[in-house]
């Protein structure tokens, strides 16, 4: 279903021109307002007024997450606080978090971006939807209920954790959605068959799934293992929070921006030069609607690439390929660059192999080392030690013939690698670089 | 005439062995023969014990990952050349020997060896041929 159907299937021409004007508003409104943004467009010579074109964009400078931090915690906001209603913040997993607010009308269009992504998810009034994002300063949990709410069904506020109690509601409530993480999801699917309970015999529909990189053969597996349609949602509370990209149910193939509030573009992470469509980069993105947080060309670090061609759903809006990395997050192992998102995808095609894995890389004697450790679990587990080193072998030599570096297979117990509640957190870099 | 054995995976860290042992304390079982192979990273316990399900339910819960397989017990003469006549035997039938470790108790004046074959079946009928002695689950348990 579409939720907005003017805007969200509006012919390009017009869509654009209703860009342009945004985007000229926007930058008179951050010059003004966010000294930042003054510095920054006078050092590099582009005024507001210097832009006439959407193509000009690409002359403003980019805004990075460094940014935000430096001037942690309200400098960016570009509205007095008596109009800012609500704060999130990201998690700060290095130096400070990022902090981020917005005004009634930001939430007001955050639960519309929402309402449009659950509804191109398969979600409509009179679903219940089960909404085990985390809710507090993550923008998860309370992003989706909003626009649940707005939408019209029925929301369960369960957040994540307590997941014995998850199964349980599951279980009565009989609920139709789910919104989680993808690998929660999968906790959680692990977690109802620990309890006896089929997920395959619930209610659910359709999983709008996202807060973290996951690979197809990850959908193919919860899929298969919860008996759902699994729909990736894209989003980061610098830009707003979940609600800035998200897939259709017609297609599951890319995800579409919501182009009337954002901006996309392309770059080459190194360069910073503007990519064409198709071609694989740094998404990075321009709000054009937000009040109290605006961002100008900000880089998310996420590597994707945006497909403009029309899609069978109707929207006009240009779609984004599942992310397949980050660019923090690529590891070069012996010069090789690789994406966490490749090893699972390796490892997902060997049978019997769980998808919760762990990257461990360390330099020994000046050589960067790999080891991944995998879970062995009743299916491959062999009574003869030479059953469980082949296994191990098989698996180091897949990755070597589809990415070609060497790793080290090493098997661990069941349930060992830790289970994230939140984002994964599958690699762990020992070396001192 | 096959008997049932328990195999756990073991990842080698500390104190992992002792937990499996703790574990079939608490759940009263007794364990009548064991061997451990190991690798670098990892390793296989396997267990002979009084009450299999009982001791297969506690393991699984505490969350080990757990496999019931066919092991044969075997009567070996206790004199030189004992287990040399069995293993021959089985080699002249092509039989290969996965591994084998020795139960504790001795059955009269006889040792056992605990077998895993890759023919199982065919073992066992070519041990029986030759007259060698293999000892029934039941009555293994509760020696």
């Amino acid at each position: 279903m579409i939720f907005n159907i003017e805007y969200e299937t509006m012919p390009r021409e017009a869509l654009e021109s209703i860009q342009l004007r945004r985007l000229q508003n926007i930058l008179s409104r951050v010059y003004a307002t966010v000294p930042f943004y003054r510095q920054a467009f006078n050092d590099a010579g582009v005024l507001p007024g210097d832009v006439k074109s959407l193509d000009d964009l690409r002359r403003l400078p980019f805004t990075m997450k460094q940014d935000l931090r430096d001037n942690y915690p309200f400098g960016m906001f570009a509205v007095p606080m008596e109009n800012v209603v609500r704060i999130h913040a990201s998690s700060g997993t290095t130096g400070k978090p990022t902090v981020v607010g917005y005004t009634a009308r930001d939430i007001d269009t955050w639960a519309e971006l929402m309402a449009r992504s659950l509804a191109s998810g398969g979600a409509s009034r009179g679903d219940i939807i089960h909404n085990a994002y985390g809710y507090g300063l993550f923008t998860g949990g309370l992003g989706a209920h909003y626009g649940a709410e707005k939408l019209g069904a029925s929301v369960i506020p369960v957040s994540g954790g307590n997941t014995k109690r998850q199964v349980i509601i599951m279980k009565d409530f009989g609920p139709t959605i789910l919104t989680c993480t993808p690998s929660y999801a999968l906790h959680l699917a692990e977690a109802a068959e620990e309890e006896g309970v089929s997920f395959r015999d619930l209610k659910f529909k359709s999983g709008i799934f996202g807060a973290e990189p996951w690979s197809e053969d990850m959908r193919h597996e919860i899929e298969n293992k919860l008996g759902l349609t699994a729909i990736d949602v894209y989003g980061l509370s610098e830009i707003i929070g979940p609600g800035v990209s998200i897939e259709c149910h017609e297609a599951q193939k890319g995800l579409h921006i919501f182009e009337d509030h954002f901006i996309p573009e392309i770059i080459d992470p190194g360069s910073g030069e503007v990519l064409p469509y198709g071609e694989t980069g740094e998404l990075v993105i321009t709000s054009l609607t937000k009040e109290a947080f605006p961002v100008i060309r900000y880089r998310t670090r996420d590597i994707t690439s945006l497909n403009p061609e029309p899609c069978i759903c109707g929207r006009t809006h240009v779609r984004m390929n599942k992310v397949s990395g980050r660019t923090d997050d690529m590891l070069i192992i012996r010069g090789v660059n690789v994406f966490p998102s490749q090893i699972e995808s390796v490892l997902m095609q060997i049978e019997g192999v769980e998808p919760h894995y762990q990257l461990i890389v360390d330099r020994e004697e000046n050589l960067d080392r790999l080891t991944v450790v995998v879970e062995v679990n009743k299916e491959v587990f062999s009574d003869e030690v030479k059953g469980l080193q082949q296994f191990a072998k098989n698996i180091e030599k897949e990755i070597k013939d589809y990415l070609g570096i060497s790793a080290k297979v090493k098997l661990a117990e069941p349930k060992s690698i830790e289970r994230s509640q939140g984002k994964a957190a599958r690699v762990v870099d020992n070396r001192k670089l | 005439m096959k008997a049932e054995q328990i195999s756990i995976f073991l990842e080698n860290k500390a104190g992992r062995l002792s937990e499996v042992t703790g574990i079939l304390a608490e759940a009263g079982v007794n364990i009548r023969a064991l061997s451990l192979a190991d690798t670098t990273d990892f390793g296989v316990l396997r267990l002979i014990v009084d009450d299999n399900p009982k001791a297969e339910e506690a393991i699984k819960k505490a969350g080990f990952t757990v496999r019931i397989t066919h092991v044969v017990a075997v009567e070996v003469d206790d004199r030189p050349g004992g287990l040399h006549y069995i293993l021959d035997t089985l080699t002249q039938a092509d039989i290969n020997v996965e591994y084998m470790y020795a139960f504790v108790q001795q059955s009269g004046d006889k040792a056992i060896m605990i077998f895993r074959f890759d023919q199982l079946d065919q073992a066992i009928s070519v041990l029986e041929k030759n007259n060698i002695a293999v000892i029934s689950g039941s009555k293994l348990y509760t020696m």
